[in-house]
């Protein structure tokens, strides 16, 4: 029986989740991602890693269509999701952000309850059907978030009352209730002290049994701590992307190599 | 190289930099600390200066107006004889209807002699009728409403509490002296010592003034008689209008530019005449409703309804000026939280971003019906400055009933020759301050309760 998970699991994890082709991103005349080329493996967790101002972000907005509220942002290229276009006209982006799921690099949770905060998802996704099923949910997401135990007496209590870690770990709950396929993290611990990162950390590892988790990170030792693949972004372009231990330990590219030594900042 | 001769000299102190104990401040400091005393003496002198003219304000309209809300009144048996009152015996209202308020004029006079009989009153040189003048011209006009309401009080004595002219009221209001009296043509000395006998006698004697309140306006001849009855309920219909329209038009419209509507040229433009129209002065609103509502739509003058309409003009601007500022504010990692988690753009703006704008929104729109409230010049041109006795019906359809407005009253009445009229505006304007400071009050309940949720 657990053989045959495991046998199972080691099938999934070669499954490609995301697939990106050609991606190009704009800021009005300005070109932010040039010809990014990507697969996303499902259950695993992807590092994006790279200087500042090199596109991690952006780059990592457009796999949710996050950008598609930024008004002077324009994306071409392609991009699939279990091979269909997320950016076809058919698609609503509604719709795809509750199957890909995003944690910010600070902590925002909704001015309201702990509960309502995770219960929001389910809700307008219409996830549940009695108040049972939603008690559970919640329940469920936060001790995925490993926040339970410390919540669970006061529930009803503004989420915005936690500290810095627990915030991040609410958000991390609130988007793991909608029970996406794929979990975005743009430097999900750059708010956080060290204690509060470890535990982030180790949620991550665990998140990847059943999702897919991308995360940006500017600490190299976390990409190396959490990720399976990592991909180095320079300039707006996709520089190395494969194994984590070989990107760290045996880089094919001169940049990554500068990169990773501290040369490039 | 040069480095042999640097050590020799002294290093140079650098500028603003001294050496001396940290115990006595340098010239910089002292600078520093003189330039922050003058500024916090300015900002202390200024709101000084604010706080004076304030109190300036309240202190001269209070002792000129808050002697509105009392009126000197004679408390005296009135017998109503039916023989003048009901000549055909029936207690019909609609005969008895015949007989104007100059009847009941003299029945009042009667009951005054008759009081001055029983109480030993007796003036040199006031002759009867002079007598009789000291009682309001309005207070026949009460009398007679009230018999015509109730017909079965002919015949018997009834207890009135009975108005007295305005100069009389002024006389105990410091307004009238024996000495102004004298070049007074409205009345006499003798009166004047009339009605001190009766006010030693415990008849005459001011009471509180809810007809101030209730009643509506007075000809020229009767300020102890003016109300603000109509004005309230005018003002009151026109913050109906304005509430019903502005509120909605106003936060949807803002939520749209904030929220939806794409940013090019044409929004762009559209914000900088909103701006514009917020600025635009209130009397050209009072034309453009002149011309619109009143000359092409052909809805009533003096209606509540138009002057409504025009004052939601006015407001929608400041409401959406106040709302976008609110909306802006909202910090955007909430929209990003809604959207990330598949909350559609109307699902983050309604749930997330209105209830934490909900603060900044209220208080934007009170703030606009306060305006709204107080404003005066547009209504001028609408024809609610006209002279309304009648009290416009129940809304809805009040809302199309000639009224008058709080500010209008005020302007009116500060227009009337009558000194007596001056307390009345005084009045007025406390009664409208009291509106504002209501409202006021209300805003900041409201925050308070909306903030309240984090
Ligand atoms: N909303 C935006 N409008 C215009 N330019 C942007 C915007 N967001 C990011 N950029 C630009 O795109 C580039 C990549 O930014 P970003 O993806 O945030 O980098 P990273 O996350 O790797 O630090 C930067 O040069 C940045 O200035
Ligand atoms: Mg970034």
């Amino acid at each position: 029986m657990n053989d045959m998970r495991l046998v199972e699991r080691d099938v999934d994890a070669t499954d490609i989740k995301i697939k990106a082709r050609n991606v190009q991103v704009y800021y009005g005349a300005s070109h932010a991602i040039k010809d990014v080329d990507v697969d996303i493996l499902d259950k695993t967790v992807t590092a994006f890693i790279g200087p500042s101002g090199c596109g991690k972000s952006t780059f990592l907005r457009c796999l949710n269509r996050m950008n598609d509220t930024i008004d002077i942002a324009r994306i071409e290229g392609q991009i699939l999701l279990d091979g269909e276009d997320i950016y076809d006209k058919r698609v609503d982006p509604v719709q795809l952000r509750a199957k890909v799921g995003m944690v910010f690099q600070k902590p925002n949770p909704f001015p309201k309850s702990i509960y309502d905060n995770v219960a929001y998802g389910p809700k307008i996704h219409g996830l549940t059907r009695s108040k049972a099923e939603l008690d559970e949910v919640v329940e469920k997401s936060l001790r995925r978030a490993a926040l339970w135990g410390e919540v669970k007496d006061r529930l009803d209590k503004p989420g915005t009352g936690l500290s810095g870690g627990q915030q991040q770990r609410l958000c991390i709950a609130r988007a793991v209730a909608t029970s996406p396929e794929v979990l975005l993290m743009d430097e999900p611990c750059s708010a956080l002290d060290p204690i509060a990162t470890a535990q982030v950390e180790e949620l991550i590892d665990e998140l990847k049994q059943n999702f897919s988790v991308v995360i940006v990170t500017h600490s190299m030792q976390q990409a190396a701590r959490v990720s399976q693949r990592t991909a180095f972004f320079h300039l707006g372009n996709l520089v190395e992307y494969g194994e984590t231990g070989q990107i760290f330990t045996n880089p094919s590219d001169p940049r990554t190599e500068s990169y990773i030594t501290g040369r490039i900042g | 190289m040069t480095d042999a001769t640097a050590p020799a000299a002294a290093p140079a102190p650098r500028p603003g930099h001294t050496a001396g104990s940290l115990l006595t401040l340098d010239k910089r400091t002292r600078a520093r600390n003189a330039a922050e005393a003058r500024f916090r003496l300015y900002g202390a002198i200024a709101v000084g200066i604010a706080l004076v003219a304030l109190v300036w304000l309240l202190i001269s309209i209070m002792s000129g107006g808050l002697s509105a809300f009392r009126q000197t009144m004679i408390t005296m048996p009135v017998y109503l004889p039916a023989e003048e009152l009901d000549e055909a015996g029936n207690r019909n209202p609609a005969e008895m209807s015949r007989v104007t308020t100059l009847g009941y004029a003299r029945v009042l006079d009667q009951a005054l002699i008759a009081l001055m009989a029983e109480q030993g009153i007796a003036i040199e040189g006031l002759s009867e009728d002079d007598a009789s003048d000291i009682i309001s011209q309005e207070a026949a006009a009460q009398l007679r409403n009230r018999v015509l309401a109730n017909p079965d009080l002919v015949g018997t004595t009834v207890e009135s509490e009975v108005l007295t002219n305005g100069r009389i009221d002024g006389y105990f209001k410091g307004r009238v002296t024996m000495a102004s009296a004298e070049l007074d043509s409205n009345v006499t000395p003798e009166q004047l010592r009339l009605a001190d006998a009766l006010r030693a006698n415990g008849v005459l004697e001011k009471r509180i003034n809810w007809a101030f309140l209730t009643m509506p306006d007075a000809s020229d001849q009767r300020p102890e008689a003016a109300g603000l009855g109509v004005a309230i309920l005018g003002s009151l219909y026109m913050m109906l209008v304005v509430l019903v329209l502005s509120v909605p038009i106003g936060v949807a419209a803002s939520i749209y530019l904030e929220e939806f509507a794409p940013k090019n040229r044409f929004t762009d433009l559209i914000e900088v005449n909103i701006a514009n129209l917020a600025a635009v002065p209130s009397i050209v609103f009072g034309i453009l409703g002149l011309a619109i509502f009143i000359n092409f739509a052909g809805l009533p003058q003096s209606a509540p309804v138009v002057g409504g309409l025009v004052l939601t003009l006015m407001t929608i601007p400041t409401i959406i000026i106040a709302t976008r500022a609110a909306l802006k504010a909202v910090p955007p990692s909430i929209r990003d939280a809604a959207l990330g988690v598949g909350a559609s753009k109307m699902q983050s703006v309604f749930h997330h971003v209105l209830p934490l704008a909900m603060p900044g929104i209220l208080t934007g729109t009170i703030i606009g019906l306060a305006q709204a409230l107080g404003e005066t010049a547009p209504l001028l041109l609408i024809g609610m400055v006209a002279f309304v006795r009648n009290y416009p019906s129940a809304p809805p359809e009040g809302i199309f009933d000639p009224a008058s407005a709080l500010p209008v009253q005020v302007y009116n009445w500060t227009q009337r020759g009558d000194p007596a009229f001056v307390e009345r505006a005084s009045g007025a304007i406390i009664v409208l301050l009291v509106f504002l400071i209501l409202m006021n009050a209300v805003a900041i309940i409201l925050r308070r309760r909306f903030e309240r949720r984090w």
